[in-house]
Order: structure tokens, then sequence, then C-alpha cells
């Protein structure tokens, strides 16, 4: 199925939810945070799209807001989707689709890690890859490194 | 030998040396010379083991310490002599110590009973099979002990697993080993070797005698590569699994022990099949022809050590070829497929005994008489 | 009164059979493992983190250190990721000789997981097999590429050196000796009947838990679903060669099992042995690199592209403004998956078959943990 034609129907069945659609090499679609749940469950379940492999949970980080990337892809039908949504920088949550596919439990740890969102109802969220005391959120464009750790000197040394 | 004693005694002005005095001097230079010799064989054993590994491994073993490497167990020992001794602070300190000596000397004591040749034998004893299988027992409380002292729950593992190991197949090695004593007819295994002096030194072997003790000798063979820890069945100590087993924590001489006392352990099983199934000291064809007694020592101790290294080696080759087996599937091995099979091999003998009238197969086709 | 307890072991960062510094909290009771917690994070770079300070080229010899084993196919999958953000056409010469190399890594890959796996079980001799072929490669691989370990060797828009003189005539003569080494493997470990015991039945992992679990690559085949990148998604001139998929086919006991992930392996090598031959003997003559601007500024845009690592799935997710340094790079590890599904697979297995799963998961923690 092409980017379009999946569009057109999630535009059909959400609404106001669903917002930009971009064709690129992977098409992708902006989504309102709240309906994140629904939407999945209906990608994974529908006849016409059986998206039941997830292939990445990721975010970035723009300016004045999160962008939370989930990207699907179905072994069936071998077409990809985007799906993309804009969180508050000051206190980004959304919901976990970890119910849905449980690969989605790593790639969130390691997001929430990364930038500090925080999932609900997500069954054990701490960090994964760094240090379980590690203060601050590295990929953010803001972050920066702290001086010390545990007595380690961090400081940047010309 | 006793004279000689008596006549140092005398020359000392001691007097007439009381029996006991006799006897404890005797136990001791035995005891000393078996040592040596044992000492002596496990380092050649460890160089031997490693050529023997590169071989199979397509690669050199060690060859830099002396000519061929064969230097390599002295640097290896002075190595492990001058190590640093840890003991940790939340071991159980007696245990730690005692573990070590133990299994180095359940695997040690089975020398005293083997017949290097017809007059060469430690301590005669007429239940020589009944006092090596209980002696290797000892080897049991030994490492349960050394898995429990050291505090270390990979340590306690392997403890555990080869107290299990042990015990199981010790069922195995008795009631193999009670194959060909039904035909020997007596514990003594001096006793046994002279049995099997008939047919040229070879045709008389028990291993030739019914194809049960045939069977008998392999499910012996099996069940003491399995007393040894060897691989496959060194759970114990699997390397790639716990570290180092249940001698995790152990450092230096102490480890350096457990190392004799596997190697030790491997020369008692394999001399215990040599004597019992192999013939023994016997020297092929050649025997009747030896008058002088000290040649025939001699030659008679080369056969035996001969006979035994063979089984070494091929215990070593077992060991670099096969994966390991897991500790389910090796408990099944033993109790339910070796043990039953052992137990129908002596039913079985016992029938051909009654039947064919205590002859071997080679005397009922009329090769020897 | 007796109670029991159940026992907290840690199978720790260091350990002889867990592949790397992947630490498992292993709730037991004795020998029976009642549940797992892997632990990952030891080895975190933050390459993500430094993509972003890096420009395109350099970003290169990075990818190398993301999987070492199978370094040609990480630089690949990340250059034919910007490769298609900018609408760069490769030459079909460097297209095969991409393919030669990938292929070639992929072998010494495999023969890793074969000598590691012997040795886990205790066989400590096929491993030293293994290494002896592993050295003929990396001897070519060497030749070809300047190193043995980390090449650096694919550009954007083609490869770095052509093929040196001789090395097409040697690199055949190393597959006729290799096809023989793989029934000699199998003589020796893989029918041996303790192996079989020991990894027929352990560690069964079905389709649908696979793919809920993002389990890819040969670990997803051995369940029975096949699919594989090269042949369902080709690219790089994939679709020219002609070889076929392996798929569990559950030999050693259940469809699934820890002896179907370690058999595919040994077929895959199989296959990759025939896609060098027929690309050997019809590599086109040409270019081996695209007319690519020195200093490269990628157009705005963002692009996910994944490819068939030994591992699995490998994919680049690079988000591009403009300039001449991503905004951002996510990576996409096969083995980070993979370790995931561990937790679902090693419910109610005893310490040993513990050991024989994570093996034949065939794991590596710098692609997990980036």
């Amino acid at each position: 199925m092409s980017g379009g034609e999946i569009y057109k129907i999630l535009k059909e069945r959400f609404g106001e939810k669903i917002g930009e659609f971009k064709d690129g090499h992977q098409p992708s679609i902006e989504i309102d945070k709240g309906i994140i749940k629904e939407l999945a469950k209906f990608l994974k379940e529908d006849n016409r799209f059986l998206f039941d492999h997830l292939v990445y949970v990721t975010a970035l980080d723009e300016k004045t807001k999160i962008k939370v990337i989930w990207c699907l892809f179905s072994y069936t039908y071998k077409h990809y989707l985007m799906l993309k949504a804009d969180l508050d920088r000051e206190n980004p949550e959304v919901e976990t689709v970890s119910d849905i596919w449980a690969t989605a439990e790593w790639h969130e740890r390691e997001t929430y890690d990364f930038f500090g969102i925080n999932f609900k109802g997500h069954p054990d969220l701490r960090r994964i890859l760094l240090p379980d005391d590690w203060e601050g959120y590295p990929l953010r464009k803001d972050y920066v490194p702290p001086e010390f750790y545990h007595g380690i000197d961090n400081r940047y040394k010309r | 030998m006793e004279r000689l004693i008596v006549k140092a005694f005398v020359k000392l002005g001691l007097g007439s040396p009381p029996e006991w005095a006799i006897l404890l001097i005797i136990g001791l230079i035995a005891g000393i010379v078996l040592l040596v010799f044992i000492l002596l064989y496990e380092g050649l054993a460890t160089y031997i083991e490693r050529k023997v590994a590169g071989d199979i491994q397509l690669r050199y073993g060690p060859n830099r310490v002396g000519p061929y490497g064969i230097l390599q167990f002295v640097a290896d020992g002075l190595k492990l002599f001058f190590k640093e001794d840890i003991i940790h602070s939340q071991a159980d300190r007696l245990l730690f110590r005692v573990a070590p000596y133990i299994v180095f000397t359940g695997s040690f004591v089975g020398l005293a009973v083997i017949p290097f040749s017809a007059e060469w034998c430690a301590g005669r004893l007429n239940v020589g099979v009944l006092f090596i299988l209980a002696t290797t027992s000892l080897v049991v409380a030994g490492l349960a002990m050394a898995g429990w002292a050291q505090a270390n729950k990979w340590g306690l593992l392997g403890g555990m697993r080869a107290v299990a190991q042990i015990v199981s197949y010790e069922v195995a090695v008795g009631i193999a080993l009670l194959v060909p004593i039904i035909h020997i007819g007596s514990l003594d295994l001096q006793q046994a070797v002279l049995y099997q002096k008939k047919g040229w030194g070879i045709l008389g072997w028990t291993i030739f005698h019914d194809p049960f003790t045939f069977i008998a000798f392999f499910i012996y063979f099996i069940a003491a590569i399995a007393e040894c820890n060897r691989t496959p069945f060194d759970l114990p100590e699997g390397e790639s699994e716990l570290v180092a087993g249940y001698f995790t924590e152990y450092t230096g001489f102490r480890f350096a022990f457990f190392f004799m006392a596997e190697y030790g352990d491997m020369f008692v099983v394999s001399a215990l099949a040599s004597c019992l199934f192999l013939g023994g000291w016997h020297i092929p064809f050649i025997e009747d022809l030896i008058k002088l007694p000290i040649l025939h020592n001699i030659l008679g101790s080369i056969v035996l050590i001969a006979k035994v290294m063979v089984l070494i080696l091929i215990m070593m080759w077992v060991r670099w070829t096969f994966p390991r087996l897991r500790i389910d599937q090796l408990m099944a091995l033993t109790w339910k497929r070796l043990i039953p099979l052992g137990l129908l091999m002596l039913l079985l003998t016992s029938l051909w005994d009654l039947v064919f009238d205590r002859k071997g197969f080679f005397e009922l086709i009329g090769i020897i008489k | 009164m007796i109670r029991s307890q159940e026992m907290l072991i840690n199978m720790g960062p260091q350990h002889p059979s867990t592949h790397g510094v992947l630490r498992l909290i292993l709730r037991t009771d004795g020998e029976f493992v009642y549940d797992v917690d892997p632990c990952v994070g030891y080895l975190h770079r933050s390459l993500e983190k430094i993509a972003e300070n890096l420009t395109y080229p350099q970003f290169i010899p990075i990818t190398d250190r993301l999987d070492y084993l199978a370094a040609i196919n990480c630089n690949f999958v990340y250059c034919h990721t910007v490769e298609r953000l900018m609408g760069i056409e490769v030459p079909l010469r460097a297209q095969y000789i991409r393919v030669i190399a990938c292929e070639l890594n992929r072998i010494a890959s495999h023969l890793i997981m074969f000598g590691t796996m012997g040795m886990d079980m205790g066989a400590f001799t096929p491993f030293l097999y293994a290494i002896r072929e592993r050295e003929r490669i990396n001897d070519l691989l060497e030749e070809l590429t300047g190193a043995r370990l980390t090449y650096n060797y694919i550009r954007i828009g083609g490869v770095a050196h052509d093929i040196p003189e001789g090395w097409k005539e040697k690199c055949l003569e190393f597959i006729n000796y290799f096809r023989p080494r793989i029934k000699e493997y199998n003589d020796l470990l893989s029918y041996n009947a303790i192996f079989m015991k020991r990894l027929g039945g352990v560690g069964v992992l079905t389709t649908e838990d696979a793919i809920n679990y993002g389990v890819t690559g040969p670990n997803l085949r051995a369940t029975g679903f096949k699919w594989d990148l090269r042949k369902n998604m080709p690219y790089s001139s994939y679709d020219k060669f002609e070889f076929e998929v392996p798929v569990g086919t559950g030999e050693g006991g259940k469809l699934g099992d820890a002896f179907d992930r370690y058999m595919i392996r040994i077929k895959e090598m199989m296959e990759s042995s025939k896609i060098i031959e027929q690309a050997l003997l019809s590599l086109p003559e040409g270019e081996i690199m695209a007319k690519v601007p020195r200093v490269l500024k990628v157009k705005e845009g963002e692009i996910y592209f994944a490819a068939e690592n030994p591992r699995g799935e490998t994919g680049f997710y690079i988000k591009s403004n403009g300039g001449t340094k991503p905004e951002r790079v996510k990576i996409r590890g096969a083995s980070f998956s993979n370790i995931h599904a561990l937790k679902k697979v090693l419910q109610g297995v005893l310490i040993q078959d513990l050991v024989a799963i994570v093996g034949s998961f065939d794991i590596i923690l710098p692609e997990s943990d980036r």
C-alpha cells in the first residue's frame, strides 16, 4: 500500500487527530499524541495494514518541542510507516505501546534514557544504556555534560 | 627389605627393632617412593596433555622451556608455588585449607595396592579393589568441603554437581568391576594379575574372557572418566560456565593440589583397569624367558606403566574432541543406562561361568590350555 | 524447619561465556533458572551523539566499531543510507565488490559463532579450526582493505580502493578450499550426539514471539519464517545472484530451538560462498566510485534503511537538515532486540542450557550498546 492510501484510511477513521502527511523515502504521518495506543492497535490488527514489526522508537529534539517517532513495518505487505507526535519540552509524556509490541519495552527505555520522555504505563521504566545514577538527558540539544562523575574528572581538556 | 632394616638398627646400636618400627619404616619408604613417582608422573602428564591438545588443535604445544618444552611443568610448578595465597574473608578457613589435602589423599592412597610387578607392591591387601573404591570416595567429601568453603555461589554450584556426579558414577564403577572379579575369584589385585597369566600374556586377559567382560570394560572406562571429572563429564569444573567451578577461589599451590589430584586419579583408575582387565604387569610372549628377578620386576613395571599411558592417552583424546554433557543427561546416562547394563553383564557373566565351567573364550576354542 | 530460598546469581559483565560485557541477573533455585534480567550498557560509547558533530564521511570509521566482527556490513549500511538519501547511483563494479566483501565478512562472523558455540559446550577444538579459516579471510581482506578487523573500506558512492592484482584468483582458491571444510565441521561437531542433545529442543522461540520482540536475522529464520532482506527487499544488486535462504527445520528436536539457530548459520556460510563465487566470476569492469562532491552536503530529508547483517537487521535512521553534519543518526542494532528476546526464552531452563541459548543467539554487545 502506498503512503497516500494509508493516510486516507487513517484520516477517515481518526479525523482530527491525524495531521500532516509527508511522502519521502518512508511515508510519515504526524499524529496527536493522545491516540497512539488506539492507533497502534488498529494498525497492528487491521487486515489492510498488519504492521507487526515495530522497528524502533526514538525521538528528535527540535528547538521548541520534542518529537517522538515510531517506525512500523509489515512483513506481509512490505510497507513502512513512520508516526510522529509532538511533545511538550518541559514535561514530555506519551502512552506506551509495549503491550502491543513487546519490543517497545526496551526501545522506550532507551528513549527515556536519552531524552527524558516519560512513557505512561511502562512496566519498568529505568535507564538502560547509561548508568543508573546519571543526571541529564544526553541527546537533547541543550545538554551539558556533568563536570564530575563519582570523582572522575569529565571536563573537556584542550 | 626387612633384613636390611634390622641390620641397620643393630649397626646403629639400637638393638633389635620391634615389629611396628619395621612396618613404619617400610611404610615411609614406600610412601616416599610412590609420592616421588606420582609427582614426576603428574608433571609429565600435564606436559603430554598440552602437547596432545596442541596436536589435535593444529598448533604446537609448549616448546620454549627446555628442549621440546619438556621442562614446562617445572616452570608451572614453581610459578604456582610462589603465587600469593589468598583466603577471602568470608570463606570458612578450616574447610578451605583442609579440602585440597583430602582430595589429594583420596586419589593418592589408591596407589598403595597396585602391583607394579610380581614382587613390587607397596601394600598387599587381600581386599585391594574394595580399598581403592573406598578411598576414592574420600574425594567426594573433599569436593563438598571445597565447594562450600569458598562462600562463592559459582563454587557452591560446582561442588554440588561434583558430589552428585561422583557418587552416582561410583555405583557404575563398582558394578563394572565386579564382572571380572567373578572370574578371578578374589579382590586381591596381585591375584587378579596372576590369574591372567595363561595365553602368552595377551590372550589370557580378562577382557577377552567373554563378550560380557568386554562390554564391562567399556562401562568401567566411561564411568572412570566421569570419576576423574574429565570432559565430557567435567561439569564440576565447567570452564565456560562456572568460571572454574569448585576451585574458583583457590590460588597458588592449593589450586595445584586439585590438579594433581585429578591426574593422580586418572593414573589410579587406569592402573586398576590394566590390572583387572588388561593383564597387569605380564610381559607378552617373553615372560618365561626372563629369569633374573630384578629384570623381571623392572620390565613388568614398564609394561604396566605403558598400558596405563595408553589408557590415559585415550582419555586425553576424548577430552579434546567431545563437548560436555548437561547435568541431567549425565545423571540419566548413569542411572538409566550404565548401571542397568552393568547389572545385566554381571548376570550374563555369571551364567557363562556356570555353563562353560569357568573357561574363557580362547580356552574354549582350544588356543590356550 | 527446612526452608529453601531462591538464589540471585550474577552472571556478571566478566564471564567466560556471555560473549562480551553482558550482565545477566538470574533468579535461580540451584540449577533451575526462573527468570533473567539482562543488563546492557557496559559498552555504551554515545555513538549517536558523536555523529551529530562529525561530517558524513567522518562517521564511517566509527560504524566499524559498531559490530566489529562484521565491520564491512556496518560500513555498508551507513553508506548506503546516505546514498539513498542523496539519490546517488553507485556504479555496478563497486556494488559487486561491496557484495563480495560483505559476504566474506559474513562467513568470518559465522565462523566465530561456530567456534564459540563449540567452546561453550566444552569442545575446545572446533574453535581453533574456525580461527584457521578466519585467518585466511583476514589475510584476503587485509590485501583488499589494509586492515584485519575494522576495515573502513566502503565510502559514500563506492569503495575506497579497487581489487589488487591476483586477489580474484586467491579468493576463488579460498572458496574452493572452504567448501569441504563445512562438511568437516558437520562431521566433527554439528552431528555429534552429545552436541545435538545439548542443543536440541532447548530455548524454543516461536515466530509470533520473535516478531513481537523484534528479533530479526538468522534467529527469526530459525523459527521457520522465511525472511531475508537480501531476497525480499533486495539492495546493491543482490537480486542478480542465485542463492537460497535456509530456514529452520526442527532437525534437533523442536522447530526454533538452539540447534536450528546454530545449523542455519552453518548453511548460510555455504550460501555466502556461492554468492562470492558468482560475484567474482561475473565481476564487471568500470568505475569504483560515483561522482560525489568533495564537501558532502546532504539535502534535507529523512530516511530509514536496513540491511541484512550477520546478526539481523541493522538499520540507520538519518535526519538531515541540509548541512554537512547530520541532525540525528539513530542506529537500530540487531542485537538490542535479540537480547531483549532472551528475557522470554530463558524462563525455566537450567544454567547449562542458558549458556547454550545465549551462545546460539549470537549477540554482540557493541551493536546493542552503541
